[in-house]
């Protein structure tokens, strides 16, 4: 098998014992990458010279007998909405094109540290705002199961990178399911910690209060391996949990599920979802179930108003978050003719420099907190939230994880859902709960569907804190299907024809 | 009929100082009824008794230490503005002329 196809954390035992070293994988990932990516649309920045200079650095340290971070050596694509110097951080849009960020997100610091190279940085919609890659102003991404497919959103880079073995790992944020979804469409891996596990700091705001950052992977230990390198309390961002919540690779070795109670979310299966990920869902439930879990059904009636709160929640957010961009401090300035005032040079700037659902979603904000519909809307999402959390919390008091389906669908087509905003917003029914009560939440693949051979997730969600539970069960499902199988998620996918 | 109006959205995107074009009004304007016909559903689902929650882990009086540190120089600062002059940010006039 080449250097490519090798998970992160094999990649580092090979590292580790100096079998390879990080310059030749990190070669071998930027080959990859150059021969792809004008195909895929993964990176919008490819950083070939940092990548491998940190490979030498690291290389060197590690022919001294330095000791050195788990990871060291293994290189990474983080997405382009982390701030990282030197490094141009567009974060999908024409807004930011070409800025230079003068600061390093904590996340990017950590990998730094870490002595992980980074390969680039991903494609996303427009301030994450989509779940199709389709928002970009650089164009979307391709599935790499089928390049007439979206990769999901808004970390398709992440995903379509990671699926196609343009990265090892990579990292993601996540605000109503842009990791999991992502993952969930291209057969990959990905886990939105709990929320203030990892720091915001130098993460461009999409809704503050739901934003997490996380990993992407092709299997649960290198999710794991990665959470552990990034995670921790941060003084820069005073939502960041002051406690640790332990290891995750330690919670990855667990081999038993024994006794654990999954909670079968009633309302995020049957109705709605496709036969094909319905099937596979219940054949991963069945696997469990000969391993010693118990299966209870939990209902969470409050979840059939997630979307609607949430699409004035992260709006509400978005809009007052967005307010940076005013032609001032960074970004494109847009100048009209004559003499313009400085408002009218930020509303031509943001005019021009703003995609259409990010001006949608701006005005819909702008609506949902406007005096005379603040409580009306605003505040009665903000009320949603607290009854998602409450039945949340009776669910988890029945049930030690719940799980559904990741997506109610395989991955759609490009173009498919762009001109439709409400369809577009439907994709993230069951990953959206998880952001509004902070809970953390993985994407796991379990099989194919039936109907279009199409990678299908499973979600499964822990209480808050409780992130070890995901790894946990994640671990054990993923080896299950390995072994039934006879080969990893990864193994299905179709031969991409290079150029 | 919609209480989303043409007017409403021209207002909304300036108090949100987007210039959109009329042909982004009429588009915004259907759109943004369909979406706002969809999330209204919150209003049925809540009543007074019930407490709002604007942050999913409840944080208080998150404080640091009061001590000077490192951070980015004035040049590094305005190293991303369009235009600066003597050390600070340079915007159009702040005021019309009449």
């Amino acid at each position: 098998m080449s250097l490519i196809n090798k998970s992160a954390s094999e990649l580092a035992a090979l590292l580790n014992s100096k079998e390879i070293s990080s310059v030749e994988l990190t070669t071998a990932q930027l080959n990859q990458i150059d021969s792809l990516n004008p195909k895929i649309n993964s990176y919008l920045t490819i950083t070939h010279e940092l990548a491998l200079a940190q490979a030498k650095q690291v290389d060197e340290l590690r022919a001294k007998g330095e000791s050195l971070p788990a990871l060291a050596g293994v290189p990474i694509a983080v997405k382009d909405n982390l701030t990282t110097i030197g490094i141009e951080t567009t974060a999908g849009s024409k807004i930011l094109k070409g800025w230079i960020p003068p600061y390093n997100a904590t996340v990017v610091e950590k990998i730094l540290a870490s002595k992980m190279p980074i390969l680039g940085k991903t494609n996303m919609d427009e301030f994450a705002m989509g779940s199709s890659t389709e928002f970009s102003a650089f164009g979307p991404s391709l599935n790499p199961w089928d390049l007439t497919r979206t990769p999901g959103g808004s970390g398709g880079g992440s995903s379509s990178a990671v699926a196609s073995m343009q990265a090892p790992i990579a990292i993601g944020s996540d605000t109503g399911g842009s990791i999991r979804f992502p993952a969930a469409v291209t057969g990959s891996v990905g886990v939105k910690p709990t929320y203030g596990a990892i720091s915001r700091y130098g993460l461009i705001a999409l809704g503050s209060s739901l934003d997490q950052i996380g990993p992407v992977s092709r299997n649960v230990m290198d999710a794991a391996m990665l959470q552990d390198a990034i995670a921790g309390f941060d003084p820069m961002d005073a939502t960041s949990l002051p406690e640790s919540l332990g290891s995750m690779t330690e919670a990855a070795k667990n081999d038993s599920v024994k006794g654990l109670k999954i909670g079968i979310i009633r309302e995020l299966t049957g109705e709605g979802f496709q036969a094909g990920v319905s099937e596979k869902f219940q054949e991963a439930l069945e696997l469990l179930v000969a391993q010693g879990a118990e299966l209870v059904e939990v209902s969470c009636p409050s979840f059939q108003y997630a979307i609607a709160a949430y699409y004035l929640i992260q709006p509400a957010e978005a809009s007052s978050n967005l307010a940076r961009f005013d032609s001032v401090r960074f970004g494109l300035r847009v100048m009209p003719e004559g003499a313009p005032t400085v408002e009218k040079v930020m509303a031509a700037t943001r005019e021009a420099g703003f995609g259409p659902e990010v001006k949608r979603r701006i005005i819909l904000g702008t609506y949902a907190l406007s005096s005379g519909y603040y409580d009306a809307y605003y505040g009665s999402a903000q009320k949603v939230r607290t009854l998602i959390q409450q039945d949340l919390a009776k669910a988890f008091e029945q049930a030690d994880v719940l799980v559904s389906p990741t997506a109610p669908t395989t991955a759609f087509e490009l173009g498919e859902k762009q001109q439709d905003p409400l369809a577009m917003y439907l994709n993230d029914i069951a990953t959206i709960p998880a952001n509004l009560a902070g809970i953390p939440g993985m994407s796991l693949p379990v099989g194919l569907a039936k109907e279009d051979n199409l990678p299908v997730g499973l979600q499964i969600l822990a209480p808050a804190r409780e992130d070890a539970r995901l790894y946990k069960l994640g671990a054990v499902l993923e080896k299950l299907l390995e072994d039934k199988w006879q080969k990893r998620m990864i193994d299905f996918a179709p031969e991409l024809s290079v150029n | 009929m919609s209480e989303i109006t043409p007017e409403l959205v021209r207002h909304l995107a300036g108090l949100a100082r987007i210039d959109v074009s009329e042909a982004e009004i009429e588009q915004f304007t259907h759109q943004l009824s369909l979406i706002v016909e969809s999330v209204a559903t919150v209003k049925a689902a809540v009543n007074d008794d019930i407490p709002a929650t604007s942050h999913p882990i409840p944080m208080a009086n998150v404080f640091r230490e009061d001590v000077v540190r490192p951070s980015l120089t004035q040049q590094q600062a305005l190293s991303g503005a369009a235009e600066s002059e003597s050390g600070r940010f340079k915007v159009s006039a702040i005021l019309d002329e009449d």
